[in-house]
């Protein structure tokens, strides 16, 4: 991560401010960065240069969608005799921004959302009985406090946001006091921005080369660059967009999503830029230089000039993060829910944020006491209303089949690797082909030299899935303890999101490395049993593939210890191995 | 609402807006899916295309928008007894956002109705409001279970059958369902799959004057919508023109049995299952030729379209690098080229 510098409080400030400027066009600001207080002085600081009255709000994280989108009034629409809408916190903020806390943790469905409400503007609801269109221009702040470069927001809303701001490691201290342009000045802003052109072609055309340059391949990264630049001479009192404003705007935008560092920036960094090719479309080179006028090669010369210092390390969190799938980490997803999947009947109850009221069931449970209550059975004339009391609300209820996960731990090491290896894509991909309809996730953890590593979180992309197994590497010493750690670790995540998780070792059970990395035979195994244990104690099921070519003792012990189903499998045979845990996921249910 | 933006604006991705004219030509072809990374203007020319579909005669009155002209599938409740009175509506464009409920998407209970007075009366839902049109689902991949069953089971038989809180109801929906995803995040069932007539694949445009002339246009449409439109309304009018006339000579245009034959062939050569296949590129072939106002369907129809019709067809063999795109190219040129 990069030091802190007064550098990056710039950028962040200046992206703070751009925003002030023009929430809507910009869309947002990612801020990375756990909840301290720099990040309460950068929030401050967008709060305080918004325009005046203009809304700021924080959206929980496990906003329901009839907080976040709108929906029924259910006490209004009770009280009323009809339906009665309410606005949601998007369509509240109009003009303003929303606050997205914990961001990293948000569902892909949620952030799918979210990014349509972005990208149009308004909302569009379709709920509970209501059509409505509520206007929406809102800029957002995702407050992402993830701490790998895996855990990061989907990557459906980081798309659209304008800016990355990095705050990690900085402390309140580091922050400038109240430098740059006040409220006031960035008021004039707003009312300048309107009149605000680029100077010539040679800006779009330059921000649209160093997008090439820098591997930014959505066309949404020139477009929010662009209008960063607009706001930017807009603030700066200008009507003309400059080459400094387009070379500011690049840093901010382009920079950030950069997934390759121009060679002639950086030329000491030659070596990294094959490796990030390699999963890049064969025709994302830069073009000729000969065919671009001087104009814009001054507005590419000064972009290249004012990209950030730290833009390799971006381009390998970028690299690390890109093939993510959204959400696979997301929120707990509650999939035994009482709001969504197939109806099954309906309850008596008090009605909770979410519940879904059954209307017929609830009327029909009032009915027989109307006439006590002093209300009309069949609503004879206009005016007399069917007198509901709490005890007749029945809510529906739903299931939702629950999903399950297969984690495979594979054993990278030693010379078998290889072969091994392959075996084990091989039945991945199997399990892949048919997990939609099983309704299974896989994931791919190896352990080899010092440590294990995730290879693949848990997905259902075939894509994703053929490209990452494509270049699993292999070789080194046996870490079983630490491939076991690694395989509780996700496993137990899986199940705080409601997946039945599987574990599937594929490991000849040769442990040579213990925790922490330390050589030494006895050490690793001893460890391996410990993380045995605790495997059995959480209840995880596992499958124990032994891959070595005699059946050992060893791996026998291993088994035992995690409560595993063990099969000697001399030959690791991806048909054979997909057949062994099919069969135990299928004897589970 | 905003504007949409221009279809004739969009630059480039001729197979993606292709692929969306044949599919509002010939209703029947079954739709588009349109696979392709982020910022490739997926959404954008979906929406724009509603802007340029031409109007549609309908029953006056009926909640579901009956076609007047026709005899069968015409919906079982009002609409007949509704005196022969019609008007003018646009061809229905609908999105379903993924948060839509359930309830929003097949129709539900009057809520009005049934507070005021207890009554029991169906409010028509998305699917009734798509009938005749077109129903959009943007991350299509991204969709909750229940919906997708849901909407399977009406695209097949071309009606919603709803039976829930009480209340017993069917009414004819057949519309052309578009769907757009990112393979990246998940993979669409494969029962979903096959029921898009046509799958394309979109891609960033590579060549710094394209992509300057998408961001260009984009900027221009941001600062002035009404504006923008103006300047390309005659280019989309001319569209819309386009795909009118080739409605109208559809049924004219006459199919060689050689045509049918080449394209028999291909789908054997591709192994591509059942007949969904080979009735596909012949349709699309054939609205295709509407739209070139030609009057016979030539083999380099069924070149054009095979692509957007088969390459979701095949039979996936996961271990299988080579893209469904590469094969089907390949088995055309060895069968047509030589």
């Amino acid at each position: 991560m990069t030091r802190a510098s007064p550098s990056v409080w710039e950028d962040a400030t200046l992206a703070a401010t751009l925003l002030a400027v023009d929430p809507a066009g910009l869309v947002g600001v990612a801020v990375r960065g756990g909840p301290d207080v720099a990040r309460d002085r950068w929030l401050a600081k967008v709060k305080a240069l918004l325009a005046p009255g203009a809304p700021f709000r924080r959206a929980p994280l496990h906003i329901e969608d009839d907080r976040l989108l709108g929906g029924l009034d259910l006490a209004a629409s009770l009280a009323a005799g009809r339906p009665v809408a309410q606005r949601g916190v998007l369509a509240e903020c109009d003009g303003g921004v929303v606050v997205l806390p914990m961001a990293e943790r948000i569902e892909a469905g949620v952030a799918a959302r979210l990014a349509t409400v972005l990208d149009h503007g308004e909302v569009a609801l379709e709920r509970d009985g209501l059509t409505l269109r509520l206007q929406a221009r809102i800029g957002m702040i995702a407050l992402d406090e993830g701490l790998g470069p895996d855990e990061r927001p989907p990557e459906a809303l980081m798309e659209r946001l304008a800016f990355r701001v990095d705050l990690t490691g900085l402390s309140g201290r580091d922050a400038p006091g109240e430098d740059g342009p006040n409220a006031d000045a960035v008021a004039a802003a707003r009312a300048r921005l309107d009149g605000v052109r680029p100077a010539d072609d040679s800006i779009i055309e330059g921000l649209c080369a160093a997008a090439i340059m820098l591997d930014v391949a959505s066309a949404r990264g020139p477009i929010l660059a662009l209008r960063a630049a607009r706001a930017h001479a807009a603030l700066s009192g200008r009507s003309k967009v400059t080459a400094e404003d387009a070379a500011v705007a690049a840093r901010l935008v382009l920079g950030a999503r950069a997934r390759r560092v121009p060679a002639e920036a950086e030329p000491e960094s030659a070596e990294d830029v094959p490796e990030n090719a390699a999963d890049q479309p064969p025709n994302a080179e830069p073009p000729p230089e000969t065919d671009i006028p001087s104009q814009t090669d001054m507005v590419i010369e000064a972009i290249q000039a004012a990209l950030p210092d730290d833009l390799l390390e971006r381009v390998k969190l970028e690299g690390a993060t890109r093939s993510r799938s959204a959400g696979t980490r997301g929120a707990g997803a509650d999939a035994k829910s009482a709001r969504r999947g197939r109806p099954v009947g309906s309850r008596q109850g008090a009605l909770r944020s979410g519940d879904r009221l059954n209307l017929v069931e609830t009327l029909r449970a009032a009915t027989p006491w109307q006439k006590l209550r002093g209300g009309g059975v069949n609503g004879a004339q206009d005016g007399v209303r069917i007198q509901v009391r709490r005890e007749d609300f029945r809510i529906r209820r739903f299931v939702q089949r629950a999903e399950s996960t297969t984690i495979f731990v594979v054993d990278a090491s030693g010379s078998a690797a290889f072969q091994r290896l392959a075996e084990a894509k091989g039945a991945v991909e199997l399990l892949l082909a048919k997990a939609y309809v099983s309704r299974t996730r896989v994931a791919l953890i190896a352990f080899r030299g010092a440590e294990a590593d995730i290879l693949l979180p848990p997905t259902r992309s075939l894509t994703r899935a053929r490209r990452r197994l494509a270049d699993l590497p292999g070789g080194g010493g046996t870490p079983l303890a630490s491939g076991m750690d690694a395989a509780l670790a996700l496993a137990l995540a899986e199940r705080g999101m409601d997946r039945t998780p599987t574990l599937v070792f594929l490991t000849d059970g040769r442990a040579n490395i213990g925790r922490g990395g330390a050589p030494g035979r006895r050490a690793a195994v001893d460890d391996a049993m410990t993380a045995a244990g605790r495997v059995r104690n959480a209840g995880v099921a596992a499958v124990y593939l032994d891959t070595s070519a005699r059946p050992r003792p060893d791996g026998d012990r291993f088994a035992r210890a995690m409560d595993a189903v063990y099969a000697p499998l001399p030959y690791a045979n991806a048909g054979a191995m997909f057949d062994i845990v099919d069969d135990l996921r299928g004897g589970r249910r | 609402m905003r504007a949409a933006y221009p279809f004739s604006a969009i630059v480039g991705q001729d197979e993606m807006k292709l692929a969306l004219l044949i599919a509002a030509t010939d209703p029947g072809i079954g739709g588009v899916m349109v696979f392709g990374d982020r910022g490739t203007g997926k959404s954008t020319a979906v929406r724009a295309l509603a802007a340029l579909l031409p109007p549609l005669r309908a029953v006056m009155g009926c909640r579901y928008h009956c076609d007047p002209k026709a005899d069968a599938g015409r919906c079982a409740g009002d609409c007949g007894a509704l005196a022969g009175e019609t008007e003018t509506i646009p061809t229905p464009v609908v999105d379903l956002p993924l948060g839509a409920t359930e309830d929003r998407v097949v129709g539900a209970l009057d809520l009005e109705r049934a507070l005021t007075r207890g009554e029991k009366r169906f409010e028509p839902g998305l699917l009734a409001r798509a009938h005749r049109g077109f129903l959009y689902i943007d991350e299509v991949n991204l969709l909750e279970d229940h919906l997708v069953d849901l909407l399977l089971d009406v695209a097949a038989s071309g009606e919603n059958v709803v039976e829930r809180e009480g209340l017993s109801v069917r009414h004819p929906a057949r519309f052309v369902l578009i769907g757009s995803g990112n393979p990246e995040e998940g993979e669409l069932r494969p029962q979903l799959l096959d029921r898009f007539g046509l799958s394309v694949e979109v891609r960033t445009p590579t060549e710094l004057d394209e992509r300057v002339e998408v961001v260009r246009r984009r900027d221009a449409f941001d600062r002035d919508a009404q504006a923008f439109g103006a300047k390309w309304a005659g280019a989309d009018a001319e569209v819309g023109d386009r795909i009118v006339a080739a409605r109208a000579q559809l049924g004219a245009i006459e199919v060689p049995t050689s045509v049918l034959e080449a394209g028999s062939r291909l789908c054997m050569a591709i192994g591509s299952d059942g007949l969904r296949g080979e009735l596909t590129v012949m349709r699309a072939a054939r609205a295709l030729a509407a739209l070139e106002a030609a009057d016979v369907v030539a083999e380099s129809h069924v070149r054009q379209i095979a692509p957007m019709a088969l390459r979701h067809r095949l039979r996936r063999n996961p271990l299988d690098e080579a893209g469904s795109t590469v094969r089907i190219e390949r088995a055309m040129s060895e069968l047509f080229d030589a």
